[in-house]
């Protein structure tokens, strides 16, 4: 092992329920070994600092093709959700619900407490310049821990010698 | 399997410095497996969380709880542990503690 921190940077471009954890997750690992963490939201993955959107990602049913309904606990094998039923109201909601409770059966925190832990670990929280500007965001809409709202160069900047993982 | 003298005692380690056995562990090899760490003192904060990592260990096969759960089970914050134990706080805890580095993703 070197000297030198080891850096690693996230850029989370995705604000699904499913999309916004790996970046959590490997986030969450990188700080308990010592490695610099820095994460970069951008488009969808606006979301995941959003205040007003970070409690309800939400995951569809429809065209997913790894969600399956033995999911639900029900031995049906290969069966996936059809398409025609995931487009009936409330099919997100109930997806999203079933989803989060299995998160939180193998110990993982919903996504604002997760994100919090991070931000108190160390980890570096930015929003992308434009995605900021195509939703008319503002710093104030974010959540705490975001230091600052940057552009695509900047990120190039700051993350110089880090392994760059796109979410 | 390498072995380590720590605090006068011989114990078995793995090719990443953890300790094997978790009973050959004794309170007096912490302050010099702290110290390997970066660690200069031992604080009550220090020993709230490896008396909370042994004790959590016995249940976990000798390996050390994830840091979620130290931080649940201490009531020790988030920011505390990474100050109290910097730059990797998962390891050191676990190698202080003489346990096997945690199984658990959270």
């Amino acid at each position: 092992m070197t000297d030198e921190t080891r850096k690693i940077a996230f850029i989370c471009s995705k604000g699904t329920l499913d999309m916004a954890y790996p970046a959590l997750v490997m986030g969450w690992a990188a700080l308990g070994n010592g490695i610099d963490v820095t994460i970069f939201f951008t488009f969808w993955g606006m979301d995941i600092i959003n205040k007003a959107r970070i409690d309800h990602l939400e995951i569809a049913p429809v065209a997913n093709t790894s969600m399956k309904m033995s999911m639900m606990g029900v031995d049906t094998g290969n069966l996936g959700i059809p398409n025609l039923v995931g487009v009936l109201p409330g099919m997100t909601a109930f997806a999203t619900s079933l989803m989060r409770k299995k998160i939180a059966e193998v110990g993982a925190p919903p996504v604002s407490e997760y994100l919090q832990m991070l931000v108190d670990g160390g980890a570096k929280l930015y929003a992308c310049k434009m995605s900021v500007d195509m939703m008319g965001l503002k710093k104030e809409d974010f959540v705490e821990g975001v230091i600052d709202i940057v552009t695509a160069s900047d990120f190039m900047d700051m993350t110089e010698g880090a392994q760059i993982i796109f979410i | 399997m390498a072995t380590r003298t720590i605090a006068g005692k011989t114990v078995q380690v793995n090719d990443e410095g953890f300790m094997t056995n978790a009973a050959e562990w004794t309170r007096e090899m912490a302050p010099e497996l702290a110290q390997g760490e970066g660690i200069a003192e031992l604080t009550p904060a220090h020993w709230k969380v490896i008396d909370f990592c042994r004790e959590s260990a016995s249940n976990l096969d000798g390996k050390s709880p994830t840091l979620r759960q130290i931080t649940t089970g201490t009531g020790i914050s988030t920011k505390e542990l990474f100050a109290l134990f910097p730059k990797g706080p998962a390891k050191k805890v676990a190698k202080i503690s003489g346990l096997g580095k945690p199984e658990g993703c959270v």
